[in-house]
């Protein structure tokens, strides 16, 4: 093998500490050199050159790089090589330069440790192997899972694109937790005006499936590949059939039994219900844990009003399998129940704010129903106990959040300007109330929101107060808020007649099952973790899965629909090739060798090792052995460190080239 | 036998994503730093077969080194924890073979973790020369080579 040496000075950047002509006249004497040479700057154009001419009038079969890391430059001296005619996997990068001209400053040493790099880099390109990337065929369909702001967003980007989506929503109808509120922040428009068009453009689109009251099951396969399973709950009302006409939710006996999901616990409804007026689809759902027909298989009375016959009490769940090349998670959150908690639990819980103990103590979403047109109030801030409108309301900040002996250690983000909007939608609507806010900071940064904080508290004269609130109790039909003032540095007390708690936002119930069946990362909270949190926010450290939205941390509506945008354009990144390219650094069995102990399989992260049964011409059995899926490979090398004789290998770092890198270290 | 200029040799086994970046860092962030370690590349510190840090030491090395991603960032989901579950039972048969455990060292550093793996390396030097060159391989070598002379 003939091996090339190229030396960068890479200005003074290398150059000062390392004596860099030294390194090339030591390289040439290694054994299978035939070329060294050192230059000033051997990424740029004329360096490049020089490494290719040198590759092709001393025909060169590798190309050892001393310059920057890896990191950097890998890539250029590949391609560079690849277009002189030698295999991209033939060249290999010997750090200089962040691993020893910059972190020396003895030149002598500095210098010795640089031909050592160099050695060892020539020693392994010796036992590397020309490569071809491994090319894999990319499935042009989406899935989004979660059909609230986030995922309608997503969905509708990448239809609009011209691709297929298939949009999964576990609840019955699509538009999550914004079509719960009542008006948004900063600008006070009304949140099912806003929505409920695109609710509606998804479901009337032709490139998207949607898939509601349906949850995903199974996920296998790769970037580009995923097969993926999904749980169609059943109904018993069937959807071809249905059209909506509400007959049977009027004509429902059974009328308090329920209380309603989107109202919070506010109201009732039926048994037989859509969740909201504006539901999408409008098909309803039988809630089989309070109707009449599954406890006594008596009543039927939905059958009967039915003119479609869509009642179908016999109707199953349905499993639906779909091939898809990206997936993108919107699953949204949910708020912190702080009610006391049991003992045994991680997180303590505010027994002493009394939620879920008093009526009249209600959380951010619940007040949101309240103040919402489509609520159970029609809108009249009214306090649950006896629908009275509250004179005196306190609102608390931060009940979870930022308080780690009691909840969580981060900021929910929303929650101070959600609170100025509950504040400023209370003194719109209840002119002679008196609104107060406890508060530990206003963080109201974002378009016009320090401005939106500031007018809740200058024009409608809701009063701030900092400090936390100790405790909530009863008195004489009145709630006494006991809490401290820690500006003016005194007691505070309270007597007010509403409390709404800020409560915390927290991932989705069984977020991290999600999770680990889609065999992406998440936090210690719950929330899905991105690869890098500045440079690649949206996406997961498993390729072709991407986030959007409040699964992945505390967000408002402008910032989840920006980032479902940003995770619909990482899908159509993915769908503007028709096959992928990736580095062919995967493991690789060893047939003839392999006694089939399959430890390796047992230590893959990726199931990307299977069974593979031999068998002989006659097509009889001889052994089963280990066989690695390269699609699914990674390329970790666990199976290669695990395996007891030595029979997968991963290529590009097999035990012949990391034994002559540790020996081209031993003295000679 | 000892020699006056003698500078002991650490052989260092780092994982692509989290070590090897970290050490990147400290070098772009100019952190200076003992120059006796060299560093050999692996994609996750679950590649490393511990016949690689016998070989090292075989090899001359006063010092083995490994470091990968901290429990729970493994880039390749749990291949650290795997190396870390190998190193547990390894470290104990390393004394059974004669070499003294206390030359062998494990660290976790991230990405970001510049000043740490400047600290480990710096630390893991100094014990190494304390600890004065490690001979016994050697010295079973000239055995060996005597006895079959």
């Amino acid at each position: 093998m003939k091996i090339g040496v190229f030396i960068c000075h890479c200005g003074e950047n290398i150059g000062k500490t390392v004596d860099c002509p030294k390194v090339a006249r030591a390289s040439a004497l290694m054994p299978g050199v035939v070329y060294a040479e050192d230059y000033k700057y051997m990424c740029s154009d004329p360096g490049q050159n020089l490494i290719k001419q040198a590759i092709k009038e001393k025909e060169l079969d590798a190309v050892v790089v001393g310059s920057c890391s890896p990191h950097m430059h890998e890539k250029t001296f590949r391609k560079a090589c690849s277009s002189a005619g030698v295999n991209p996997f033939m060249v290999e990068i010997a750090n200089l330069r962040e691993h020893c001209s910059w972190i020396h400053n003895d030149i002598n040493s500095a210098t010795s440790k640089a031909i050592d790099l160099i050695r060892i880099a020539v020693e392994k390109v010796k036992f590397n192997e020309p490569l071809i990337p491994i090319r894999v065929p990319v499935t042009k369909k989406a899935l989004v899972i979660g059909g609230g702001i986030s995922g309608i967003q997503a969905a509708l980007d990448i239809a609009g694109a011209g691709y297929q989506v298939i949009l999964v929503e576990k609840e019955p109808s699509i538009g999550g937790h914004m079509s719960q509120l009542s008006e948004t922040f900063p600008t006070l428009d009304c949140s099912q005006c806003i929505l409920t068009p695109r609710m509606v453009e998804v479901y009337q689109h032709p490139n998207i499936k949607l898939m509601t009251y349906s949850e995903v099951q199974n996920v296998e396969g790769f970037i580009g590949n995923f097969k993926v399973t999904i749980r169609k709950k059943t109904r018993h009302v069937n959807e071809e059939l249905c059209t909506g006409c509400g007959d049977c939710i009027q004509k429902c006996p059974i009328k308090k039994n329920a209380s309603s999901e989107f109202d919070e616990g506010l109201a009732k409804r039926p048994a037989i219900y859509v969740p909201f007026p504006q539901a999408v689809p409008n098909i309803p759902v039988i809630d089989t844990s309070v109707c009449t027909y599954f406890k006594s298989g008596k009543c039927q009375m939905c059958v009967k009003v039915c003119g479609r016959g869509a009642i179908d009490f016999k109707q199953e769940d349905r499993l639906v399998e779909e091939e898809v090349g990206a997936i993108i998670i919107a699953t949204g959150y949910k708020l912190y129940s702080i009610d006391k908690k049991p003992d045994d639990y991680i997180y303590k819980g505010y027994g002493e704010y009394g939620y879920g103990q008093y009526k009249d103590v209600v959380n951010g979403l619940q007040f949101e129903r309240l103040a919402s047109a489509s609520g159970p109030t029609a809108g009249e801030i009214l306090r649950p106990s006896d629908k009275k409108p509250p004179k005196k309301i306190v609102f608390i900040q931060c009940v979870g959040s930022r308080d780690e002996s009691k909840g969580f250690s981060y900021c929910s983000k929303i929650c101070c300007m959600y609170t100025a909007k509950h504040a400023m939608l209370y003194k719109h609507k209840v002119h002679d109330g008196e609104a107060y806010v406890f508060y530990m900071d206003i963080r109201a940064g974002g378009k016009m929101y320090e401005e939106f904080v500031r007018r809740a508290i200058e024009e409608d004269g809701v009063k701030y107060i900092r400090g936390r609130v100790s405790r909530i109790y009863e008195d004489c039909g009145k709630l006494i808020i006991k809490g401290e003032d820690t500006i003016a540095g005194e007691a505070v007390e309270i007597d007010a007649d509403m409390v709404v708690l800020a409560t915390a936002m927290i991932p989705q119930e069984n977020a991290s099952q999600l999770a680990q069946l889609l065999g992406v990362p998440y936090d210690k909270h719950g929330f899905f973790q991105e690869v890098h949190p500045k440079l690649r926010p949206v996406e997961t450290s498993t390729g072709g899965i991407f986030l959007a939205g409040a699964c992945h941390s505390p967000r408002d509506i402008p910032e989840s629909v920006a980032m479902a945008s940003a995770a619909a354009a990482k899908a159509l990144v993915l769908f503007g090739s028709d096959v992928l390219e990736r580095e062919p650094v995967v493991a690789k069995v060893n047939e003839t060798t392999c006694a089939g102990c399959f430890y390796c399989q047992k230590v893959c992260a990726y199931s990307a090792i299977e069974r593979k049964v031999l068998k002989n011409r006659n097509g009889n059995f001889i052994k089963e052995v280990a066989y690695v899926n390269s699609s699914l490979c990674q390329g970790c090398g666990t199976c290669n460190a695990t395996c007891p004789s030595k029979s997968v290998e991963l290529i590009g770092f097999k035990d012949d080239q990391i034994f002559a890198e540790i020996l081209a270290l031993a003295e000679v | 036998m000892e020699d006056k200029n003698w500078e002991p040799k650490v052989t260092a086994f780092v994982c692509n994503w989290c070590t090897y970046t970290g050490a990147d860092l400290a070098g772009t962030s100019r952190m200076k730093q003992q120059s006796n370690a060299r560093l050999i590349r692996v994609p996750c510190t679950g590649r490393i077969d511990p016949l690689f840090i016998i070989k090292a030491f075989e090899g001359g090395a006063d010092a083995v080194l490994i470091s990968g991603c901290h429990p729970g960032d493994c880039h390749y989901n749990s291949g650290n924890f795997h190396a870390r579950r190998r190193w547990i039972f390894f470290k104990e048969l390393l004394d059974f073979v004669g070499i003294d455990s206390k030359r062998l060292y494990f660290s976790w550093v991230s990405a970001s973790e510049g000043k740490k793996w400047v600290d480990i390396v710096n630390g893991v030097i100094d014990s190494a020369k304390s600890e004065g060159p490690f001979l016994k391989y050697k010295n079973l070598t000239k055995e060996i080579e005597l006895n079959n002379e």
